[in-house]
């Protein structure tokens, strides 16, 4: 190839040569392989911004709090002491897409990162259905906006305290605050800001008609005794306190809203990390190396880019002490480059086990990938034995009534199907985290609300459960109790405030 | 299309409020954490950052999570020996494939603290919370040379470095549409006129359509000829010099080195002293300090004579505080002058100079004086000094007196010295 063609050998960037490689990988990523993706901001910021984006959980904007404070100082002072590098970028799903390049990388590595989020997490924002149902990429910043304001102005006119106690209850329940089937209505900070003042309005006069309506009830029948409120259990924790919490003003339903839908905001993000780090990371280690075989970066680019591209995949073994669970960027970066090598150059086991895929077009198999799935189908669905020898997994079963762990499957015909199986429900949210429901609302008595776990493999609640009753319970501002289920239905008070 | 932003030079302090809200938060821990620090820290780098560490468990943030028990499947990469159906001992500690993962581990790991820096502001405004120097007055200078330069809006007049783009602008910006403004009337009537005369079927080449376009480009031209930006427009930065009050304090140390204060207690006065500077520069913007030792004669000496030279000798403690009073007189006019006193000692005096003390003290010093402190570093019984010293402490309130055994009474024995007095 003709080494003029080379965009800069030089390890410094500046902007017009980040634009060259812009266009450069732009040019590739659609032209070539036709990546969907949203209009790019590319904001260069110093390494100081990068622990304020760090600590405002990545989002360009937020409303204040001390635990983004507390996450500011823990991440200063592990930088500072050098015990953690920072991440190179950080991107946020919103239209155009933002992503943040540190000043102090490389050209190289600056290049890498606009692969890799610019065109590799942006498509994938832009692609993935979880997204598209739950996420409205081009009105989060205006959300933020709205939410920061309100929230401002809540804590002049009620003081900081009381916002920042509301608040923390409201973190506390935040993964109970997110809509797991419907899909949210979009946002829009106009829409937001005059639907609120009608909200305030209407939420207070609806629960003020709940409570007041009831005496009448009690004295029409007893035979309403049997019947729940809410008639189903409810698992938006925070949406069912928000309608129907007796106590709490218009405002701090208000804020009880902003942070349910910021939990919604992330909640894609959570299902999708081995996917979307995988996407990603497949992205960029394929656009770069197209641009190196086409003569347009040079051989030490290329050696620095793959350096750091190993780290990101690497995978320790179980025993080794640098092991900390299955790094998402390896097995994300495995799959999506295994998809392409079944469609390429498929094995007979390959055609047993995908005969949808083999020796299909790899660009549309990868791409139906991205868009239909979450990480827990995604395994389930993709994951083949050829990878699974490759990271030579395993499952273990821990059981506290045995004195031993038992493996129960390793990476062998027999155990493929189980293996996988295994994998998909660790990366299974509804069984990571514990199943808690709202079951129930003595309306008529003491106002005190029951929530339900359902125990999953008889796994109890944590120690944090009275700490987060007393959140919950500032919250409802009644009596709150939490009985734990098992699988035969048996029902066990756990706790109570 | 990618857009590429420079942010580098946008503020980097987004996260200030945050951090604030969770120190305050958090004050009463990180008071405790302080004041620790304060004792344990060596004297002379008291005056930095600090270091502190507050439990984890106070500052977590609690979400439901699964406790151990019951059964759980993980699935983890590198087998090397294991096959179906074995059966492995359950690792300790949470370590290696039992719980490899999240959320096991999260018991073990919160009993450490959680530990990060404070600034310097931070860490005094922690330590000196609460406290403040009795009798606090900012004497002002009469005739203050000091200025301070201050913005006063918007001048036509500056130098070119002051220049305000954005107000020059917007006065261009009206200039050209006020002076235009009457050329664009005429243009849109001419226009219109010339619609109508076109729209009669009258031809293009008709004399008075081309008199019209003509009147027309002729006032577009005069629009364009109005200056894109005058000197005129221009609009400077202005700034003005405000004459500032300033407030000055000068801080004596008195101390007694004669043959029965050792290093130790020397050390320990040295703490107290360095305490009292640094509050004071919490509240002056100048401060001066003087260095007075004794024995049976005293002496203004510099900083590292007053705490590493060692004398022998009796003591006798009303040199020192005379020529205090005679710095005083000479140095500091007590009109300009915030005046402070550190005295320090542990407790030898002379027996007949007791009452000399005395009677400086309440005649000649304290009417001069905002506040006189005294500690008496002593394990021992008091002597003549301090009973003198409480005659004194009864006369006048802006005296106080207080007592050290060792490192760990020095922060406390200041902060009863100084503690905000009950209105």
């Amino acid at each position: 190839m003709a080494s003029n063609r080379i965009i800069s050998d030089s390890s410094e960037w500046t902007f017009p040569l980040l634009k060259r490689f812009d266009q450069a990988i732009a040019r590739v990523a659609s032209d070539e392989f036709g990546l969907d993706t949203y209009a790019n901001q590319v904001e260069v910021i110093s390494s100081e911004q990068m622990i304020d984006a760090y600590s405002s959980v990545g989002l360009p904007i937020n409303y204040h709090h001390w635990s983004y404070g507390k996450q500011f100082v823990a991440t200063e002072q592990t930088y500072r002491r050098g015990q953690m590098g920072l991440a190179y970028e950080i991107v946020i799903n919103s239209d155009p897409c933002i992503a943040y390049l540190m000043e102090e990388n490389t050209l190289p590595m600056q290049a890498l990162v606009i692969a890799h989020a610019c065109y590799g997490h942006n498509s994938f924002f832009k692609g993935n259905y979880l997204f598209r149902t739950w996420t409205s990429a081009d009105a989060i910043i205006d959300y933020l906006v709205f939410a920061r304001n309100y929230i401002a102005e809540c804590e002049e006119r009620y003081g900081t305290e009381q916002v920042e106690l509301l608040l923390d209850s409201c973190h506390a329940l935040m993964n109970y605050g997110v809509d797991r089937y419907r899909r949210p209505s979009p946002l829009s900070m106009a829409e937001e800001k005059r639907r609120q003042a009608e909200r305030e309005n209407y939420l207070q006069s609806q629960v003020n008609d709940l409570w007041r309506t009831l005496p009448v009830i009690d004295k029409e029948e007893g035979q309403l005794d049997e019947r729940r409120f809410p008639a189903e259990p409810q698992e938006n924790l925070l949406y069912f306190i928000e309608k129907n919490a007796p106590l709490l003003e218009p405002w701090q339903r208000e804020i009880v809203r902003i942070v349910r839908r910021v939990a919604q905001y992330f909640y894609p993000q959570r299902q999708t990390q081995v996917m979307n780090e995988g996407w990603a990371t497949f992205w960029h280690y394929t656009l770069l190396n197209r641009l190196y075989d086409q003569g347009m970066v040079g051989d030490g680019f290329m050696m620095e880019v793959l350096q750091s591209h190993t780290n990101v995949v690497y995978q320790p073994s179980f025993d080794s002490p640098y092991y900390s669970g299955i790094n998402p960027y390896a097995l994300g970066f495995a799959m999506m480059r295994d998809i392409r090598r079944i469609c390429e150059e498929p094995t007979d086991e390959d055609r047993y086990w995908f005969p949808d895929m083999a020796g299909q077009d790899w660009l549309k198999t990868l791409d139906f990938a991205m868009r239909n799935f979450k990480d827990e189908s995604f395994i389930a669905q993709f994951l083949s034995p050829h990878l699974m020898r490759e990271f030579r997994m395993f499952a273990v079963s821990d059981d506290d009534r045995e004195d031993t762990l038992e493996i129960t499957a390793i990476h062998e015909e027999t155990g493929y199907r189980q293996l996988r199986q295994r994998l998909a429900d660790q990366y299974n949210l509804g069984s990571r985290e514990p199943n808690i429901q709202v079951y129930n609302v003595d309306v008529r008595g003491d106002r005190s609300l029951t929530l339900r776990h359902f125990r999953y493999n008889r796994r109890p609640l944590g120690d944090s459960l009275d700490e987060m009753l007393k959140h919950i319970h500032r919250l409802w501002g009644f009596d709150v109790r939490m009985e734990a289920v098992d699988e035969h239905g048996r029902v066990q008070l756990v706790g109570e405030t | 299309m990618s857009h590429f932003i420079d942010r580098r030079l946008n503020s980097k302090n987004k996260s200030t409020v945050n951090r604030q809200r969770f120190l305050r938060r958090y004050k009463t821990q990180l008071k405790r954490a302080a004041s620790d620090a304060v004792n344990r820290r060596s004297i002379t780098d008291i005056d930095g950052g600090e270091q502190v560490g507050i439990p984890s468990k106070d500052i977590s943030e609690p979400q439901f999570h699964h406790g151990s028990g019951g059964q759980r499947d993980m699935v983890h990469p590198g087998n090397k020996e294991f096959e179906a159906g074995d059966r492995v001992q359950r690792p300790e500690g949470g370590q290696g494939q039992g719980a490899g993962q999240g959320r096991a581990g999260r018991g073990g790991s919160g009993e450490d603290d959680f530990v990060f820096e404070l600034s310097r502001e931070e860490f005094l405004d922690l330590l000196f919370d609460d406290l403040e120097l009795p009798n606090l007055v900012r004497n002002q200078l009469v005739g203050t040379t000091e200025f301070k330069t201050v913005r006063a809006g918007y001048a036509t007049e500056g130098a070119p470095s002051n220049i305000d783009v954005v107000r020059s602008l917007r006065g261009a910006i009206a200039r050209r549409t006020a002076l235009g403004a009457p050329y664009r009337g005429r243009i849109r009537a001419l226009e219109e006129e010339l619609a109508t005369l076109l729209a009669s079927g009258v031809a293009e080449t008709d004399a008075q359509v081309v008199a019209l376009r003509e009147e027309i480009d002729r006032l577009k031209t005069r629009i364009a000829a109005l200056p894109f930006i005058d000197t005129f427009d221009l609009r400077y930065q202005s700034f003005t010099k405000l004459p500032e009050p300033t407030s000055k304090a000068v801080m004596l140390c008195i101390m007694d080195v004669s043959g029965s204060m050792d290093q130790v207690r020397k050390n320990l006065a040295k703490r107290f002293f360095i305490l009292l500077y640094l509050f004071l520069q919490r509240n002056y913007d100048k401060i001066d300090v003087v260095f007075i030792r004794h024995h049976t004669i005293a002496q203004e000496v510099d900083e590292q004579e007053f705490f590493y030279s060692r004398e022998t000798g009796g003591t006798v403690v009303s040199s020192a505080l005379q020529l205090a009073h005679e710095v005083i007189r000479d140095r500091y006019d007590s009109e300009s002058w915030n005046i402070y006193a550190a005295q320090a000692s542990d407790g030898d005096n002379w027996d007949s100079d007791s009452s000399i003390c005395r009677d400086l003290l309440i005649q000649d010093l304290l009417p001069l004086i905002r506040y006189y402190a005294y500690v008496e570093i002593t394990p021992r019984q008091h002597q003549s000094l301090w009973y003198a010293y409480q005659d004194v402490k009864a006369v006048h309130r802006h005296f106080a007196m207080e007592e050290i055994n060792g490192a760990d009474d020095i922060f406390p024995v200041f902060r009863e010295l100084f503690k905000r007095q009950e209105a």
